[in-house]
């Protein structure tokens, strides 16, 4: 080989190559698949259907988006910074894919196993900040430059929140890898969020406001008086923007099911139930039987179809459903398969259950006023998180040093927390004190006379 | 002051952001000023110092088309002043008409007015509640309320052919008898609402989000209020009992038991409750209305040519937005001489600088929401 | 290894170009996005280094937090005045004699040979992991120096918020 490489040298990079590949190519069509499954499920939280036309039940809706998107003309504002403006929505889907590098998808499928996983993964959502600020920035308009601005500062402050979140399931976990803290909750036989649920509960609304979702999403709203940063960009810019905003949501509910939620274990994996004395565990058989369960269901909507196109791809849908369900079924044969199948279904499905949470809230809450967002980041969340960290550290002490068991001592510095919560909560809702100018301190303008 | 002398780019003063004084122009096209509203506002820093409400840009001169038209003639057209609460703005200009006539209405045609226009009011409320929840950043709540809008809107096609202009009213009474149904298709909808207001109700009114958005935002006192001339909900929030459905009963108002919700401090959460009790109240209304629609004729004998005696009169209703008053001079003919209507939305719209001001930028949206106004009865 | 040599190279190029780059651009904005990739590339060397911690905190702390705030600065200060104004063009000549001396200098400390500077090799070996050894050596051995760090970013941060906030 030339340059005196040898392939020994290059083994090691060639499976974390094609998961990468694979990710990269499949990544932006979950994102466009989420963005329908969006706007299913907000449809039918408003007690309507969403896209019904584009394919049965609107399934063909993304693809139909991502076309109309790239054929889209590209206006460049005229005065805008080129270079920036080519560059910023480049930033965001970069930095929202490279967070993947690092996301356990499986027991053996996982691009990088760094030692500091978890680490490289809050560095690279810090980095995402500057596709939002240099977007902005290249706009060339006041008001998306102040908008840029409101939402990076946004950014940065639920990010310390975030960080304090997920220090605290670290020192659970002993390690910053992310294989490490899957196997830890694997060893410990309990998933994280029972034994520090505050953690869990500070990463959930920091995280919500790391993707710039509802309910704090005002740096994105359009009946907002500033506008934001994505404005001026169109067409396949945009496109890019929207693709590392959900790729950014997957990441984080990622994070968040791999440090809280069990990674890719099976639901309760501690207990081992056998089938009649075979050696296959009973709730193993779970993902079959989910995967059949959609099948049936599709085939039962495929029978209500119109017409006979629809019927068409309603059952090839069916029909993958079997096919999957086999595979599940089957992998459970041959125990070097089974925990990497299995495995990518628990982590989907668990991903996917995480994202219906940012979906739900995004449909159900109004939306925070941006003072009223800093404030409930600063004086809420980060004391509560550094509190927490405190008790989760206390109790880790006591039970490796003064040999308390594990839940008195979890039970314990929860309920601290709790307290510390409830009263936290009280301040917040007593009035900020400089709150209003007095009459006197305005400027007198009367009433219709701005020059 | 007119929009042809104004450019609508921003003049920013000053390149050091947030040291100086910036003026921000909302508008006229903008998701949340509800119509073609043209809003300047002064920003010291994020605080409002000083704002300026421009309009006209949906006049489409009305009151003088009036003047060439015949007192039946003119009907339509005040259906689309206020095209969210058409079926009031008839009640209003058919009643005082009658009034300058000397006519009155039959009962059964006062009643059949009271209940359509009740209804009218729940579904303008309701679009004022979608719509405010979802500059607020609610985005649930609207397609609730326009379901239920719906229904209304289904009995209104029923009764009169049209679902927004419906020009229900004729001078004099009804043009249309109720259709087969109408009493429990209304009546089904009165029963279904109480739990419907309900649901918006825990979506809303004690979501901590919500509070935060709508407490202390947007005070108006009462003192400020009533030298404003304001009216409707946005004066009973801020604690001035005052419904001319109790004060100066028309239609079949007398006859029936309901409250009238007031607020306490003016700000838009009180301008909220009082809509949501509002809304509750009609429903009473509508109900007890329906029990007991009396027979008879629908129509006054009027005869077809209205030519009614020189005079002039003011005559007011409670519209959902607030007073609608029609002001009629009559010079003897077919034609009036002036048609002057004062609509609620026009005057409430002179306390959005009392309220904005000192307020932040991001309660703009909220101000103009909760005033709840209809450009089209802003400008005529 | 040879692709070790390649990745270094890389990131070399990178981190040398982007310094370039940085101090030739006119517009700020660009300037610091060079300064930005810079960074990243010598983040990039710490973890060729087997420094994984070092990496991550030079991405999280540098470029995600020092970077930020200069962005901040940069954007909401209007440089259009001084973007058209000369800078420093009257020194050019005595910053292209000290370039000339500063170059000399290296060159001759170069060639002074290996025994002036520990050049050591690139380890072969995988060590320790790199956070908790930074961990162990932080609060054990400098612990006391940590906490006074500590307390100085909290006064330099009351200080930023005093000075900036108009009412308290």
């Amino acid at each position: 080989m030339p340059f005196g490489i040898t392939f020994d040298d290059i083994r090691p990079f060639i499976a974390p190559v094609i998961y990468a590949l694979v990710i990269v190519a499949v990544l932006p069509l979950m994102a466009g698949y989420i963005v329908l499954l969006e706007r299913k499920v907000m449809a039918h939280m408003q007690a309507r259907m969403g896209p019904m036309r584009v394919g049965p039940h609107g399934l063909l809706q993304p693809i139909a988006d991502a076309v109309k998107l790239l054929l889209k003309e590209d206006i460049t504002p005229k005065n805008a910074d080129a270079l920036m403006f080519w560059l910023a929505p480049l930033l965001s889907v970069t930095m929202a894919l490279l967070a993947y590098a690092a996301l356990p998808f499986g027991p053996a499928f996982q691009i990088a196993d760094l030692d500091v996983g978890l680490l490289f993964i809050l560095a690279i959502s810090s980095l995402g900040i500057y596709g939002i600020v240099l977007g902005g920035w290249a706009s060339n308009s006041h008001y998306s430059l102040l908008g840029a601005l409101r939402s990076a500062a946004q950014l940065v402050s639920y990010e310390t929140a975030a960080g304090l979140a997920l220090v605290s399931g670290l020192l659970l976990g002993g390690t910053l890898s992310m294989k490490g803290l899957v196997e830890a909750q694997d060893q410990q036989g309990v998933w994280f969020i029972f034994i520090a649920p505050f953690s869990f509960f500070i990463y959930l609304i920091a995280s919500i406001a790391e993707t710039n979702r509802a309910p704090f999403d005002l740096p994105e709203a359009e009946s907002e008086l500033v506008a934001g940063y994505m404005t001026e960009y169109s067409g396949f810019r945009w496109s890019l923007y929207f693709l590392a905003e959900y790729a950014n949501m997957i990441v984080v509910s990622g994070i968040a099911v791999t440090l809280y939620l069990g990674g890719w274990m099976r639901p309760l994996s501690a207990v081992h139930m056998h089938i009649f004395g075979l050696p296959y565990e009973l709730l193993d058989l779970l993902p079959a039987l989910i995967f059949f369960g959609l099948a049936a269901w599709c085939s039962k909507l495929a029978l209500r179809q119109g017409e006979q196109i629809q019927k068409l791809v309603m059952f090839l849908f069916v029909g993958m459903f079997l096919v999957l369900g086999a595979v599940m079924a089957w992998s459970l044969t041959s125990p070097s398969l089974m925990p990497g199948i299995h495995g990518a279904f628990w982590f989907i499905v668990k991903v996917l259950v995480y994202l219906y949470g940012f979906l739900w809230f995004r449909f159900t809450f109004p939306r925070y006023r941006f003072d009223q967002l800093m404030k409930l980041g600063w004086q809420f969340l980060i004391p509560l998180a550094l509190v927490n960290l405190v008790m989760i550290g206390i109790a880790i002490v006591l039970v490796q040093q003064s040999g308390w068991p594990l839940a008195i001592a979890m039970i314990a510095a929860n309920v601290v927390t709790l307290i510390v919560a409830f009263w936290l909560v009280r301040q917040g809702d007593k009035p900020m004190i400089a709150v209003l100018p007095a009459e006197d301190e305005l400027p007198d303008v009367g009433p219709g006379e701005i020059r | 002051m007119d929009p042809t002398r104004h450019n609508s780019t921003t003049e920013i003063e000053t390149t050091v952001l947030g040291a100086d004084e910036i003026i921000l122009n909302m508008g006229p096209q903008h998701p949340s000023t509800h119509g073609v509203l043209r809003v300047k506002l002064k920003l010291d820093g994020e605080r409002v110092a000083a704002s300026e409400c421009i309009i006209g840009y949906l006049h489409r001169g009305v009151e003088k088309i009036a003047e060439h038209r015949s007192y039946q003639q003119f009907a339509p057209y005040v259906d689309r002043m206020d095209y969210v609460a058409a079926v009031s703005n008839g009640l209003g200009y058919c009643e005082a008409v009658e009034k300058l006539l000397g006519a009155e209405a039959p009962p059964r045609a006062r009643v059949v007015r009271t209940i359509l226009t009740e209804l009218q009011r729940i579904a303008s409320h309701l679009v004022w509640l979608g719509t405010h929840a979802l500059d607020i950043g609610a985005l649930t709540p609207l397609f609730y309320c326009f379901r239920e809008r719906e229904e209304i809107l289904k009995i209104f096609e029923k009764y009169c052919g049209a679902r927004l202009t419906t020009h229900a009213f004729r001078i004099g009474g009804l043009q249309y008898e109720t259709y087969d149904g109408f009493e429990e298709e209304a009546k089904r909808f009165c029963d279904d609402f109480a739990h419907r207001i309900d649901e918006y109700e825990t979506l809303l009114t004690e979501n901590r989000i919500w509070l935060g958005r709508t407490k202390g935002v947007g005070i108006l006192s009462a003192e400020d209020a009533i030298a404003l001339a304001v009216s409707g909900p946005v004066l009973r929030a801020s604690g001035v009992k005052w419904d001319i459905r109790k004060a100066a009963p028309y239609a079949a108002y007398a006859q029936y038991k309901f409250e009238i919700p007031v607020g306490k401090t003016g700000d838009t959460y009180d301008r909220y409750i009082v809509r949501m009790e509002e809304m509750r109240q009609s429903r009473l209304i509508c109900l007890q209305a329906i029990e007991n629609i009396p027979t008879g004729a629908i129509m006054a004998r009027i005869g077809k040519v209205l030519k009614p005696p020189p005079g002039e009169v003011y005559h007011a209703i409670e519209a959902p937005k607030g007073e609608l008053g029609y002001y009629i001079v009559s010079d003897g003919t077919t034609q009036p001489y002036r048609v002057r209507v004062r609509p609620p939305s026009f005057i409430n719209l002179q306390a959005f600088d009392k309220m904005a001001r000192g307020s932040l930028v991001a309660d703009v949206v909220a101000i103009i929401g909760t005033i709840d106004i209809v450009l089209g009865e802003v400008d005529r | 290894m040879m692709l070790d040599s390649i990745l270094f190279y890389f990131f070399a190029v990178l981190a040398v170009g982007s310094a370039i780059l940085m101090v030739t651009r006119r517009n700020a904005v660009h300037s610091a996005v060079f300064l930005i990739s810079t960074l990243l590339a010598t983040a990039g060397i710490f973890l060729q280094l087997q420094a994984e911690f070092l990496f991550v905190v030079q991405i999280i702390l540098y470029v995600g937090g020092i970077m930020v705030l200069f962005v901040f600065v940069i954007m909401l200060v209007n440089l259009d005045v001084a973007v058209r104004q000369m800078k420093f063009n009257r020194q050019s000549w005595v910053a292209g004699l000290l370039a000339l001396v500063l170059g000399g200098l290296a060159i001759v400390v170069f060639r002074s040979g290996g025994g002036a500077f520990n050049l050591m090799a690139s380890p072969v070996t995988t060590m320790p992991p790199n956070a908790e050894q930074v961990g162990t050596v932080l609060f054990q051995k400098y612990f006391l120096p940590f906490e006074i760090a500590s307390i100085l970013l909290l006064v330099a941060m009351i200080g930023a918020v005093v000075m900036a906030k108009r009412k308290i």
